[in-house]
């Protein structure tokens, strides 16, 4: 069963990689960008996950984590000859002028970086409990884009970064994504998942039980904006522009729907929730772009691709919940067993 | 407190596990606890009885770090237990379990029991996530997994292992909420009611199973509890709070024959008899 | 700083800091009845300023005529929004009210994109308003800076009465305390909790007008930092407490206007005041100024 197992993942794994080389291969640009959006929004949705279902942790700051691992990563791979250029308001501040590294140290660095900021900020925040800490991550993301727009000698103000090398290919996004499955589901199966699932489920048994709670939370949180860096890293390097307004509360509001409609707490719903709800906000542009049928053309309503995505978030609550998977998961034993119900 | 310890040969008061010392608590201008002090003797089983609202479970949180007291020390095993946090409390060997049991309930049986070996568990939790590197950890969280399924079998639910734990009836998921507690491996352990919810059947195997959790585990149980055949068949010494104050301790004997005990516990019982057959005759 | 630029901050103050707390005690009932956030809130005030906008400018319809109209369409929104959004969720989590409000703030705000576009509109002061009265040699207010304070704690005072002394409110009070012993008591709770949006919308809606006179002009997002700056003050004030959404209100106002008046290179940073503010008051008083203290049961 155990060598069944290793055997199929290995063939999935080998499958994703076959596709990839066709996909890289064949598809236009457009399309390989949604490819790449989608592994690196579930990278960004597994982080948010981990904090969010997981750990039960209601967070609504990952924007300001993936502005942090953004702006890390370019400012450590973009040529001082491209910092003169672009700095036009204020000049760059001299120590940042000649830093430079390789893209896959910056992605670990913006990792790093988004995971200190997030440590900072939840030594004080995590003391709140609920809708509380929602409203308190949501303000210190916001504190950190206004930040961003005012340190114009490290960050250009509002003006942002342009001309990112764009690194992010499919290799490095899937394979930033195996990673993260790697570890994440290492971790949902140790028993500090277990204890995880114990903080989130009922903080009060589990302080009984020894565990301390705050530590434990501390340490989700903070794991889970290193996901948040590393994505916006990624995202960055992909879209090669980035500037403050990229990272609004709106970034945050299509991880959270990613994460409910996948199922809080399952890893394979992040997935599925990653690909459902990429492909559909890109499906979605075209009820904002004008539509021709022969000769009669309708106008394209700007907007309405949001209009249509918060009454699906809306919906999905009111009606279903708990999402795609709820808080159970993929696995090759439950695939067997038709019908059966896996946890 | 002489007097009753010498009914209580087999009991040492001065070889006390937990000790309460003028303990009191107030929340705002109410007094939940008032002067309490009790001296648990190591290997025993007593309980600590009163009518509602009398301030037992706050006694309980109290002793497990939840609420600090206003006034007064807990000390076990002669260190002191005042101002830690509750998960260190734990790990100072004390588990307890809730009234209205609070299991993980998304978890199965299993993990339940894991999560309270947790607090022993050495490794690291990144040791376990990196493959290959870490054997020691490794080995270490599949011994745990052993020792809670033995565990589990001890207390007859091995054959649920894997069974979500809210999927439990009553009885059992009572005596997993007691599983999951011995998994810290405590030294001492408080039990909140018990015997609540059981049929007399089950209450009197349940009497029977507390002194087995006693001698197998080598504990000392504090427990509260309503249903006084349970209390007076298996505790060799009682606290009887009334209103946050002691009001009398003793043998099983000695607090069967207290009168203000009776006026304040049993008494009401025969209050409310009286009033509902003055009902029943009008 | 003249005496004059100091009058002309502190009625700024006054002003932004009332518009704050007649937003805030929309978020403190809404929460102290169902320990909601209700995201929404800040688009209801946005809608306010739109209504009036377009039934003023676009229609030449009277002010007056104008600010009904902007009322009752707010109070509709407002209504709409809890039968749909919130109230088959009375019974779930609470995190998945918050998560639908959260959809709900968006899709009004998308909704407004789509409906009146992004685009911001200005706003037509009446002249009335806003041609300067001398007070005296060196100071002259607009009548606006004085009427925004006055009708907002004109309106404060009358929600209080509401609250504290019609039938409708105690029963608010009591929800507010222990939602299923009053539903026992036979009060209807979705109607008083219906009751509780319509008039939180409606001071929003009346927030949302003076917004749009003071600053000329209104846009979809106008609600979003209004919206966070006013739970903050919520927050600030004590979560539940009417009087406390309106000190909250004006403690940020304050906060808000003083600071940049006195340390002008810090405008910038004049966002970020209000979530400093609230990490401050959630980790030095959790239950703000005027607040109930909540306990857990083990």
């Amino acid at each position: 069963m155990k060598i069944r197992n290793s055997i199929l993942t290995f063939l999935a794994v080998a499958a994703l990689g076959y596709f990839l080389w066709w996909a890289s291969l064949n598809l236009d640009r457009y399309m390989l960008r949604i490819i790449n959006l989608i592994a690196i929004n579930a990278i960004l949705g597994l982080s948010l996950n981990l904090i969010y279902g997981m750990a039960g942790m209601f967070s609504l700051g990952h924007a300001g984590f993936m502005a942090v691992g953004a702006y890390v990563s370019a400012l450590l791979i973009i040529t001082s000859d491209q910092k003169v250029k672009m700095w036009i308001l204020e000049p760059i501040a001299p120590w940042l002028m000649n830093l430079h590294t390789s893209f896959v140290v910056s992605l670990i660095l913006a990792g790093l970086a988004a995971a200190f900021v997030g440590w900072l900020i939840s030594l004080p925040v995590l003391r709140l409990g609920g809708d509380y800490l929602g409203i308190a991550t949501l303000g210190f993301s916001e504190i950190i884009r206004i930040l961003i727009v005012n340190l114009t000698p490290i960050t250009n103000g509002s003006l942002g970064l342009k001309g990112i090398p764009a690194h992010t290919d499919l290799w490095m996004s899937y394979g930033c994504l195996l990673v993260a499955l790697f570890f994440m589901i290492r971790l949902m199966k140790s028993n500090f998942g277990n204890v995880l699932r114990a903080v989130r489920d009922d903080e009060i048994a589990a302080r009984t039980m020894g565990i301390d709670t705050f530590r434990v939370r501390v340490l989700a949180f903070t794991l889970g904006c290193f996901g948040g860096g590393v994505g916006g890293a990624l995202m960055g390097n992909l879209i090669t522009t980035i500037d403050p307004k990229m990272f609004m509360i709106t970034q945050t509001y299509s991880l959270l729907m990613i994460v409910v409609v996948g199922g809080l707490g399952s890893i394979t719903g992040s997935i599925l929730g990653s690909v459902l709800v990429t492909t559909m906000l890109e499906w979605l542009r075209f009820v904002e772009n004008p539509i021709n049928f022969g000769s009669i053309q309708i106008p394209g309503i700007p907007g309405m691709r949001m209009v249509i995505f918060s009454v699906l978030l809306i919906a999905i609550i009111i009606f279903r919940r708990e999402g795609i998977m709820g808080t159970r998961e993929f696995s090759w034993n439950w695939f067997f067993r038709k019908g059966g119900v896996g946890r | 407190m002489s007097a009753s310890a010498e009914q209580n040969r087999s009991l040492n008061f001065d070889d006390a596990l937990l000790e309460i010392k003028n303990v009191t608590l107030r929340f705002g201008g109410l007094t939940a606890v008032s002067e309490l002090s009790m001296k648990v003797p190591r290997g025993s089983i007593v309980g600590l009885i009163g009518p509602n609202g009398a301030g037992k479970t706050t006694v309980f949180n109290v002793v497990t770090g939840f609420y600090k007291p206003t006034d007064g020390i807990v000390e076990f095993d002669g260190k002191k237990l005042t101002g830690l946090k509750p998960h260190k409390v734990c790990e100072a060997g004390l588990a307890r379990t809730f009234q209205n049991i609070r299991l993980f309930y998304n978890e199965t049986v299993l993990e339940n029991v894991m999560i309270g070996a947790y607090v022993r568990q050495k490794g690291a939790w990144w040791q376990n996530i990196i493959p290959f590197t870490f054997p020691g950890a490794a080995k270490e969280e599949k011994d745990i997994e052993s020792a809670s399924l033995n565990l589990l079998a001890r207390l007859g639910l091995d054959s649920q292992a894997d069974a979500v734990s809210s999927s439990l009836p009553y009885g059992a998921q009572r005596r997993l909420e007691i599983a999951r507690a011995l998994a810290t491996r405590p030294k001492f352990l408080l039990l909140d009611e018990p015997a609540a919810g059981m049929n007399p059947q089950e209450s009197q195997e349940l009497l029977e199973f507390i002194r087995r959790l006693r001698d197998e585990f080598d504990l000392t149980i504090l427990l509260i509890e309503h249903d006084m055949k349970v209390v007076m068949g298996v505790c060799e010494y009682i606290w009887v709070l009334d209103r946050g104050a002691l009001i009398a301790e003793g043998s099983p004997e000695v607090i069967k024959a207290s009168p203000k005990v009776i006026e304040a516990y049993l008494g009401k019982e025969g209050l409310v008899a009286g009033a509902s057959e003055e009902a029943a005759n009008a | 700083m003249s005496l004059n630029m100091f009058i002309q901050n502190f009625f700024n103050a006054l002003g932004l800091g009332a518009l704050y707390g007649l937003i805030a005690v929309g978020y403190t009932m809404v929460y102290g009845i169902l320990r909601l956030i209700n995201f929404a809130h800040g688009d209801i005030f946005m809608l306010g300023a739109y209504f009036v906008f377009f039934a003023t400018i676009q229609f030449k319809l009277p002010w007056g005529v104008g600010v009904v109209i902007a009322i009752i369409g707010a109070t509709v929104v407002g209504l709409l929004v809890d039968r749909i959004a919130y109230r088959p969720l009375r019974a779930a989590p609470r995190i998945s009210a918050l998560i639908s409000a959260i959809g709900v703030s968006f899709f009004l705000e998308n909704l407004a994109v789509v409906v009146f576009t992004g685009m911001p509109r200005a706003v037509i002061q009446p002249d009335w308003l806003v041609s300067p009265i001398k007070m005296s040699e060196e100071v002259s207010l607009i009548p606006l800076a004085l009427i925004v304070p006055f009708v907002s704690f004109a309106l404060i005072g009358a929600l209080l009465w509401i609250v504290y002394k019609t039938k409708p409110g105690l029963a608010m009070r009591s929800i507010s305390h222990d939602i299923e012993t009053t539903r026992l008591m036979g009060v209807s709770v979705d109607r008083i909790i219906a009751l509780t949006f319509a008039l939180g919308s409606a001071l929003a809606a009346l927030a949302g007008i003076m917004w749009a006179l003071r600053y000329p002009r209104v846009e979809p997002f106008m609600g979003i930092f209004p919206g966070f700056k006013a739970f903050i003050a919520a927050v600030f004030g004590g979560i539940g407490s009417i009087p406390g959404a309106m000190i909250g209100g004006l403690t940020l106002g304050f906060v808000e206007i003083m600071s940049i008046a006195f340390f002008p290179n810090m405008s910038g940073y004049k966002d970020a005041f209000a979530f400093i503010l609230l990490i401050v008051i959630l980790l030095v008083k959790p239950t703000g100024l005027m607040g109930e203290r909540m306990e857990e049961k083990i």
